[in-house]
């Protein structure tokens, strides 16, 4: 299936959201995910189907004033 | 100083972002002397790129209270996602509420901010709105729950200072009580010393040190600036006057004139 990740397109065969960061390469540092607009906690990533066409944002710790 | 039940020694927050390097910023941190730095999320790159981990290895490391923010969003959903994901991420029930209503002003959207503020508050989130000196919306804001506002200087980043100082003097004098933060704008210690004089809590700011020619030395500036301008605020300032009055003492003065001529005035 196809989702968007920060913007960009990528063709994953994860498919919850937990799979896809995992198959994306994301490691076991600090992040937070949306879908489509929403919150989805770490707890609630394995249980989070991913459908073709989602959104999701991938987000870290960044400076900010 | 009290922010949400928790004891703030120093009353200066310090932004994290534009520094020349991460050394420059934690040395700044130490420099001004915070408890409290600005923190925001971003997109981490996919396959393997760790941009966040390193900054977040230096906020542990700086022992600073960490006031995430949602700097960026136009609308309140925006901000109110933002918020779950920085609690997630940082850890904490505080969060640095913006909800920006305009591009290039960066004002805040008062709107919008009072309806982000109620959903957070009721959320259990510890809101420290973005706001104007607008005296309704900062009643909205604390009926929403928000214990502390944040009132700006000068739009974000253009280090003007206290642009309208009377209508914040105003806010000041409505909400004895409420701890009131001045927030963007400051370009300089004497501005910060100046909202610290007229009895606000406490001043954030980012720009003003991050773009300095030397900014651990100007962070150092600042934290000066806000605790003289604190002590000067307890101190108790003297009322301006409209006609000088001699400060040395008149009675007991020598007659030095060559002549009893009258000379007008003091006789």
């Amino acid at each position: 299936m196809r989702i968007e990740l920060n913007g960009s397109q990528y063709d994953i065969s994860a498919a919850t959201l937990a799979e896809a960061l995992n198959e994306l390469g994301y490691g076991a540092a600090a992040l937070a995910t949306a879908l489509n607009g929403a919150f989805i906690a770490t707890t609630a990533r394995p249980t989070t189907p991913l459908h073709d066409g989602d959104r999701v944002e991938v987000l870290a710790p960044m400076q900010g004033g | 100083m009290r922010l949400y039940n928790i004891d703030i020694p120093s009353r200066l927050l310090l932004g994290t972002a534009q520094y020349p390097s991460p050394q420059v910023l934690t040395e700044a941190i130490t420099a001004s002397g915070c408890d409290v730095i600005t923190v925001s999320l971003r997109r981490e790159a996919a396959r393997g790129a760790t941009a966040g981990s390193g900054f977040w290895s230096l906020l542990q490391a700086s022992g600073a209270r960490l006031l995430p923010n949602t700097a960026g969003c136009h609308s309140a959903r925006e901000a109110v996602t933002t918020a779950e994901m920085a609690r997630e991420v940082f850890g904490t029930n505080w969060i640095k509420l913006e909800v920006i209503g305009h591009a290039d002003t960066l004002q805040p959207d008062p709107f919008a901010l009072v309806e982000a503020a109620q959903t957070l508050c009721a959320d259990g989130f510890q809101v420290f709105p973005y706001t104007t000196e607008d005296l309704i919306v900062a009643e909205r804001l604390l009926n929403a729950g928000c214990k502390v506002l944040m009132p700006w200087g000068a739009p974000i980043g253009s280090g003007q200072g206290l642009r309208h100082a009377e209508a914040l003097a105003s806010m000041r004098q409505y909400f004895p009580q409420v701890p009131l933060i001045i927030d963007a704008g400051l370009g300089a210690p004497s501005q910060a010393a100046r909202a610290m004089e007229m009895g606000f809590d406490a001043v954030l700011l980012n720009t003003a040190v991050a773009k300095a020619g030397d900014p651990v030395a100007m962070a150092r500036a600042f934290g000066q600036a806000v605790k003289a301008g604190r002590i000067a605020y307890e101190a108790g300032l003297m009322p301006p006057r409209d006609m000088a009055v001699p400060s040395t003492p008149v009675l007991g003065m020598a007659n030095l004139n060559l002549a009893n001529l009258d000379l007008g005035g003091r006789s």
